[in-house]
C-alpha cells in the first residue's frame, strides 16, 4: 500500500466511454487525495467514490438486510440462482471483462440469459449494425484527419465531458485543432455541445428518421420536396449535406437520441447507410457514444465467448439471440424470470416501472460496489472492489481499444473484486449442480 | 498420465525422413522420448494413421475484425452450434466461431498449433484476451506493420536499424510473434478513402513506396532473427489481375537472400494469384506464380484455397473490402486504427457456376499442384476469407485424388473449367506431402524447432486418424481420406489426450508464443525515446498505459532471440 | 388547471452523473434527478416557477417533481428528466419486439402540484415496486 504521498500518472478513469488514460491521481495512506486532468465526473467519482460503503455482505432475513459472512452470502446467492429456472445475470457493462467472462460460465451452468446495459442503451445500434455493417475507426483517426464532426442526438459535454477536447478540439498530425475543423450538432434542445457548434439543427423530437432519410437524399444530389423536415428547412439540410460530401474525412458520432426514440434500430439502420454511402464521396465514419466505460468490452467478450453481444439465452446450453424475446426488459414483463443477478448495475433506478416491478417479485443477487436502488430490494448484497480505482482488469474504450487498468488504492478490508466473487459463486453453483449436464 | 506409447502406428514424419513406417511413438512429461516404462498408457494405433498435431499458419480467429465479424453475422451463428457439456462451453459457429468453439474444432481435426495472421498493433490485447478463451491449440500472433506512421517514417529516412529497435519494442508490447504486412502503403491510402497501386506508388504523406516498405521491413525482420520470415499479403488485392504484383513483392527481396533460406512468405496467393485486365476475361496466375517459386527458393507461400460456400472476408486491407461490399451488394464493417492499420469484414458467398469465383478455386489448387516443393507451400483458406478451417479435409481430398477434383471441376462454371489448366494437372499428393503442407513445413517456416515433427525433444502434439495408408488408395478413395481426416481418432496435446474418436475428453489451455527480440541497450533507449513524442503526437492512448504487461497472457511462452543490432 | 402537452426525454446530465458517482442513495443524487427541465416559456405558460412542484403524467403513470427553468434552451414543448427511479415512474417498458424501452420522445403531460410531494428513494422504490 503507498502510504507516502504519490502521484500515479496516466490513470485509466472508469466513468465514461471515452475512457480518458491521463488522470494524474495523487494518493497517500491508501487513499486518494486529488486527481488532475480528468473531467467533472471523473473528479467526482475519485473523490467521493468511498461514502456509505457497505462493508460486508448483507442478506434478507424477515424482510430486511442484515450483515452476513462472505461463505453465507456466497451460498446464499449460489442457491437462488442454481435453483432458479430461468435467471437473468445483468449488468456487466461496469466491470471488467474478466468478471464478464465469468458471468457468462456462470449463465451456462445456471440455464439463464446474460444480457448487459446495451439493452437499454445502444441495442438498437447493434441491431442496425446487424443489418447494414458499421464503418468506423479509433479515436486517434478523428484526431489526426477529422475536419467534419457531427454529433447526433448526443450530448458530449454532458455525457462525456472530455469527448470534443480529446478529439475535436485537439491538434493532429493533418488538423490545426478546432479551426481546422466544422463541428455539426443534431439535437432537440440547443444543449451545451450545440452552443459549441458551427452549425445547429434543432430538430423535432421523434423526427430523426425522417432527418437521416433526408439526408441521405441529399448527399445523392436527390431534390427534397419538403420545405421543412423533422423541423429543419430543406436548405439547411443541403447545406450540411453540401458540408458531408466535400470534407476531406467526416465523422458522426451518436447518442442515445437515436436509440431510445421511436424508430429505434430504424433509425440506426438509416444513419448507418447514410455514413456508407457518404463513403462514395469522401472517408466519412459513424461512431455510436457508449455511455459505460466497458459496456463495449461485455458486448466484446459476450461476442467472442457466445457469438452475440447481449441478450444472451442459455437455458437450452447453447447460445440463443433474439433482441425482444431474450431481452432483459421483455424477460421481465412477461414475468418468465424466477431470480437474478445483478452486477455492477442499478436496474432498479434505470429500468421503466413496469419491468422494476416484475424485478422486485423475484429473488435478487447485486454485487456492487456503491448502495443502489437495487440493493434495497435484494436478497443477497455484496459490496465489491471498484474497477479502475480498487482493482484492476480489462476495459474496452468505445471505440474498441483494449485498455488494462490498474488498482491506485487498496479496497476496503474484506472487499473483493467481482471477479472473485463470481468464481465463489460459481464454484457453489457446479458443486450443487453436481456437475451434470443437460444430456 | 504422463507416459505414453502410441503402438503399431503407421507414422509420418518427414522432417526426420519418415514417411509411412509402422513405429511406436512414446511420451513423456508433453515431450516426445526415446521410450517409456511399462505402466505407460497404450494407445493402439493399429491400422492408423500417426503425424504431428496440425500447425495453422494462418487463420483468422481472434481480435478486433474477427469479432467485428461475429456481431455483424448473428445469422451465422444460429444455424450451427455447440451445446455444453460437463467438459466444453456453449458456442457458436459457422464461418466465424466462438473462440471455445474455434479451440475445440481444430483439435477435433487433430490440430494443435494456430495462428492468427493479423492484428492491429493498438488492439492486440485484444487479440490475447481472445486467443486466452481458445482452448487445446498453442497459439501466436502476427502483429501489422506495413502501414504503421513510425515504421513508413524510419524506413523513409533509411533508418532501420532504428525501425528494428521500435519493431522489437512493439513486439515485446504486443507479445507477437511476426511481423505482419498487409497491402504496405495501401492502408495508409484507405485511411484517407483512396487506393494505391502496384509496388512503386508513392503513399499519400509519406514519402516511401511499398516496395521500399516491403525491403526495409524484410532487412528489419533479418536484423531481429526472428523465427519466422515477414509474412506479406500483397498490394493489389482488388485488382483484376493481381499476379505481376505477387511476383514483384517476391523479387522485390530477392537480392537480400542468402543460404537459400526463406526471407519473405507471401500469403493466400489465391487471392492475389489472378491474370487478366476484366472480371469477364480473369484467368489464373498460378503458372505463372508456380514459376516462379519454383526457381527461388527464397519464397514460401500459402494458397488461402477457395470453398464453395457461405463464409464472410475479413482483413487489414480495408480498401479491398470496400470494393468487395461494392461489388456484393453485403453488409460492410470498416474499423480504420489511428497510426497504424485498417480492417473490413464482408459476407461472401462462393459459387460454383459464378465464372469468377471457379478461377479463384483453381488458382489456389493449380498453385499447390504446380510448386514442387511442398516444405514451401502451405495448406490454408486463409479462414474464414476462402472457406472454413473445417474444410481442410475437403482440399486435402482434391490435391490428393485427381478424380475427387474431377468431380468438382465438372461442377463449376463451363467456361471456367476451360480457361483453367487445373483439369489438365495429374499430379496427387501423396501423404507424406500432406502431412509437410499441413504441419511439419508450417512449423519450420514458423520457426517453431519444436513443432512438426516428432523426433526426440519435440512437443508431444500428435494426431492419429483412423486411416490405414497401407491399404487405401487415395486416389480412388479419397472420400474416406475426408472422412478420417475430419475427425481424429486420437489427437494427443502436450502428452495428454485431448480428443477421443472426434470428441473432446480434456479442454486444457494451449501456450501463447510470442518473440523477444533483444536488441541493444543504448540503441533501444534512443528509439524509446523518439517513440515517446510520437506518442503524444499521434495517439489517443498513454505509451505507458499500451505495452502489454508480461503477465497479461494466461500462458505465455517467450522465445528470446539476441537481434544482430 | 392549467396544462402543458410536451414531448418527455429522460437522458443523462452532468449533475445527474457527478451526483451518482457521490452517491445512488444521497441527497445529492435525489435532487439531481427528482426534476423536470423546462423551457422558460413554457414554464410561464404554466404559470409555474423553478424549484416549484409539478406532476408529469404519461400513459404508464406519473411521478411528481420539481421544475427546473432548462440552460438548454429554447425547447418549447420539449421536458427533460435525467435518468434515474422518478423517470422511470412514467416510461414504458413497451419494447415493440426490439428489447429497448421508449426513453426518449414520449408524449407527456406537465400539470403543477403545488399540494403534492415529491418522494424521497425509499418511498419511491417502495411505489415501484409494490405489487399491483
Amino acid at each position: 500500500m503507498r502510504m507516502t504521498k504519490e502521484v500515479i500518472p496516466n490513470v485509466i478513469c472508469t466513468f465514461c466511454g471515452a475512457t480518458c488514460d491521463d488522470l494524474q491521481v495523487t494518493v497517500e495512506n491508501g487513499k486518494v487525495q486529488s486527481s488532475r486532468s480528468g473531467c467533472a465526473i471523473s473528479l467526482a467519482k475519485l473523490m467521493e467514490y468511498n461514502r456509505d460503503r457497505h462493508l460486508t455482505p448483507l442478506m434478507k432475513k424477515n424482510g430486511e438486510l442484515h450483515e452476513a459472512s462472505y461463505q453465507q452470502a456466497v451460498s446464499r446467492a449460489a442457491e437462488i440462482l442454481a435453483n432458479a429456472k430461468y435467471p437473468i445475470l445483468y449488468g456487466w457493462s461496469s466491470t471488467s471483462c474478466e468478471a464478464t467472462k465469468v458471468g457468462i460460465e456462470l449463465t451456462e451452468w445456471v440455464g439463464g440469459v446474460i444480457d448487459n446495459t446495451t439493452t437499454v442503451c445502444h441495442g438498437p445500434t447493434l441491431l442496425g449494425v446487424h443489418d447494414i455493417g458499421e464503418v468506423s475507426c479509433t479515436f486517434g483517426e478523428v484526431r489526426q484527419r477529422a475536419d467534419l464532426i457531427v454529433y447526433w442526438g448526443s450530448n458530449p459535454i454532458h455525457s462525456h465531458p472530455h469527448h470534443m477536447q480529446r478529439l475535436a478540439i485537439r491538434k493532429g498530425r493533418f488538423r490545426g485543432g478546432r479551426k481546422d475543423r466544422k463541428i455539426v450538432v443534431v439535437d432537440v434542445r440547443k444543449t451545451d455541445t450545440a452552443k459549441l457548434a458551427d452549425h445547429f439543427l434543432q430538430i423535432t423530437p421523434n423526427g430523426d428518421y425522417d432527418l437521416l432519410c433526408a439526408f441521405r437524399m441529399a448527399v445523392r444530389g436527390d431534390e427534397l420536396e419538403q420545405d421543412v423536415i423533422a423541423g429543419v428547412p430543406a436548405d439547411k439540410i443541403e447545406e450540411i449535406a453540401d458540408l458531408m460530401v466535400s470534407c476531406e474525412f467526416g465523422i458522426l458520432f451518436f447518442g442515445v437520441g437515436l436509440t431510445m426514440t421511436s424508430g429505434k434500430h430504424r433509425n440506426i439502420d438509416v444513419a448507418l447507410s447514410l455514413v456508407r454511402d457518404l463513403n462514395a464521396r469522401t472517408k466519412f465514419l459513424i461512431m455510436p457514444m457508449r455511455g459505460w466505460y466497458n459496456v463495449a468490452g461485455a458486448n466484446q467478450v459476450t461476442a467472442w465467448v457466445t457469438g452475440f453481444p447481449y441478450a444472451v439465452d442459455l437455458s437450452q446450453g447453447y447460445p440463443r439471440y433474439n433482441p425482444g424475446d431474450t431481452t432483459v426488459i421483455d424477460i421481465l414483463s412477461r414475468g418468465d424470470s424466477d431470480a437474478a443477478l445483478v452486477v455492477a448495475s442499478d436496474p432498479v433506478s434505470n429500468f421503466p416501472v413496469e419491468a422494476t416491478r416484475r424485478l422486485a417479485q423475484i429473488p435478487i443477487v447485486t454485487i456492487d460496489p456503491r448502495p443502489s436502488a437495487t440493493g434495497l430490494i435484494s436478497e443477497v448484497v455484496f459490496p465489491s472492489a471498484i474497477v479502475g480505482i480498487e482493482t484492476g482488469g480489462s476495459i474496452y474504450r468505445m471505440d474498441g481499444v483494449a485498455l488494462k487498468t490498474k488498482p491506485v488504492v487498496p479496497p476496503p478490508p474484506g472487499i473483493r473484486p467481482d471477479v472473485e466473487i463470481l468464481r465463489d459463486i460459481l464454484r457453489e453453483v457446479k458443486k450443487l449442480k453436481g456437475g451434470q449436464t443437460l444430456e | 498420465m504422463s507416459e505414453l506409447a502410441i503402438r503399431n502406428g503407421i507414422v509420418f514424419d518427414p522432417l526426420n525422413g519418415i514417411e509411412g513406417e509402422k513405429l511406436d511413438i512414446y511420451i513423456k512429461d508433453g515431450k516426445i522420448v526415446k521410450n517409456v516404462g511399462a505402466s505407460a498408457t497404450v494407445i493402439d494405433a493399429s491400422g492408423m494413421m500417426v503425424m504431428p498435431g496440425g500447425v495453422d499458419i494462418h487463420s483468422h480467429i481472434a481480435g478486433s475484425k474477427v469479432n467485428a465479424g461475429r456481431i455483424l453475422r448473428p445469422e451465422d451463428h444460429e444455424k450451427d452450434v455447440e451445446t455444453r457439456t460437463s467438459l466444453t462451453r456453449a458456442g457458436t459457429g459457422k464461418s466465424i466461431p466462438s473462440t471455445f468453439t474455434t479451440g475445440y474444432r481444430y483439435a477435433r481435426m487433430g490440430y494443435t498449433t494456430v495462428f492468427e495472421p493479423a492484428t492491429p498493433l493498438m488492439k492486440t490485447r485484444h487479440t490475447h484476451e481472445e486467443l486466452d478463451d481458445t482452448p487445446i491449440v498453442d497459439k501466436g500472433c502476427f502483429p501489422l506493420f506495413g502501414n504503421d506512421w513510425r515504421t513508413l517514417e524510419y524506413l523513409a529516412q533509411g533508418r532501420v536499424e532504428e525501425c528494428a529497435a521500435y519493431v522489437s519494442w512493439m513486439l515485446r508490447a504486443t507479445k507477437g510473434y511476426a511481423i505482419k504486412v498487409v497491402n504496405p502503403g495501401g492502408v495508409e491510402a484507405w485511411r484517407w478513402g483512396r487506393y494505391i497501386t502496384g509496388l512503386k506508388d508513392h503513399v499519400p504523406n509519406f514519402d516511401i513506396t511499398p516496395k521500399e516498405i516491403v525491403r526495409g521491413i524484410c532487412k528489419v525482420n533479418q536484423l531481429l532473427k526472428l523465427p519466422h520470415t515477414i509474412h506479406v499479403h500483397t498490394n493489389d488485392l482488388a485488382k483484376i489481375g493481381n499476379y505481376e504484383t505477387t511476383i514483384a513483392t517476391m523479387d522485390s527481396v530477392r537480392d537480400l537472400a542468402h543460404d537459400n533460406k526463406p526471407i519473405i512468405h507471401i500469403t493466400h496467393v489465391q487471392f492475389t494469384g489472378r491474370s487478366g485486365s476484366a472480371w469477364h476475361n480473369i484467368g489464373s496466375g498460378a503458372p505463372e506464380i508456380g514459376d516462379y517459386v519454383n526457381k527461388h527458393d527464397h519464397v514460401t507461400v500459402d494458397l488461402g484455397q477457395v470453398v464453395f460456400m457461405d463464409t464472410t472476408t475479413m482483413t487489414a486491407d480495408g480498401g479491398f473490402q470496400y470494393m468487395l461490399y461494392q461489388l456484393s451488394g453485403n453488409k460492410w464493417m470498416n474499423f480504420d486504427v489511428e497510426v497504424e492499420t485498417g480492417a473490413g469484414v464482408v459476407p461472401y458467398k462462393y459459387r460454383r457456376n459464378n465464372y469468377v469465383n471457379a478461377i479463384q478455386w483453381g488458382i489456389g489448387l493449380e498453385l499447390a499442384l504446380l510448386v514442387k516443393d511442398p516444405w514451401r507451400v502451405y495448406l490454408t483458406t486463409d479462414h474464414p476469407n476462402g472457406g472454413t478451417f473445417t474444410k481442410y479435409p475437403k482440399i486435402i481430398a482434391w490435391l490428393m485424388s485427381k478424380k475427387a477434383r474431377e468431380k468438382s471441376v465438372g461442377r463449376i462454371n463451363k467456361t471456367a473449367q476451360k480457361k483453367l489448366d487445373l483439369p489438365g494437372i495429374d499430379r496427387e499428393y501423396s501423404f507424406p506431402e500432406i502431412v509437410i503442407i499441413t504441419r511439419a513445413g508450417t512449423a519450420k517456416a514458423l520457426g517453431l524447432r519444436q513443432k512438426g515433427h516428432l523426433g526426440i525433444g519435440a512437443d508431444a502434439d500428435v494426431s492419429i486418424y483412423n486411416l490405414d495408408p497401407t491399404k487405401i488408395d487415395p486416389s480412388k478413395d479419397y472420400r474416406l481420406v475426408r472422412k478420417a481426416l475430419k475427425r481424429a481418432a486420437f489427437t494427443i496435446k502436450d502428452g495428454r489426450i485431448v480428443v477421443k474418436n472426434g470428441e473432446i475428453v480434456e479442454a486444457p489451455l494451449g501456450r501463447t508464443y510470442w518473440v523477444d527480440s533483444k536488441v541493444s541497450e543504448s540503441l533501444m533507449k534512443d528509439v524509446e525515446s523518439e517513440m515517446r513524442k510520437t506518442f503524444d503526437d499521434y495517439y489517443t492512448v498513454q505509451m505507458d498505459n499500451y505495452a502489454m504487461d508480461d503477465n497479461e497472457l494466461a500462458n505465455p511462452s517467450r522465445i528470446t532471440v539476441k537481434a544482430e543490432v | 388547471m392549467l396544462s402543458l402537452r410536451v414531448t418527455l426525454l429522460s437522458g443523462r446530465s452532468l449533475s445527474q452523473a457527478r451526483a451518482k458517482v457521490s452517491g445512488k442513495l444521497s441527497d445529492k443524487y435525489a435532487r439531481s434527478v427528482a426534476i423536470c427541465e423546462l423551457d422558460p416559456d413554457d414554464m410561464k405558460s404554466l404559470g409555474i416557477s423553478p424549484d416549484q412542484k409539478i406532476k408529469v403524467s404519461t400513459s404508464t403513470g406519473s411521478v411528481v417533481v420539481r421544475a427546473v427553468a432548462s440552460s438548454q434552451a429554447p425547447h418549447r414543448g420539449v421536458a427533460f428528466i435525467p435518468y434515474g427511479p422518478w423517470a422511470n415512474m412514467v416510461l414504458s417498458s413497451e419494447t415493440q419486439g426490439t428489447g429497448m424501452p421508449t426513453f426518449k420522445g414520449v408524449e407527456a403531460e406537465v400539470t403543477p402540484a403545488p399540494n403534492e410531494e415529491v418522494l424521497d428513494l425509499p418511498h419511491l422504490v417502495a411505489e415501484m415496486t409494490r405489487r399491483t
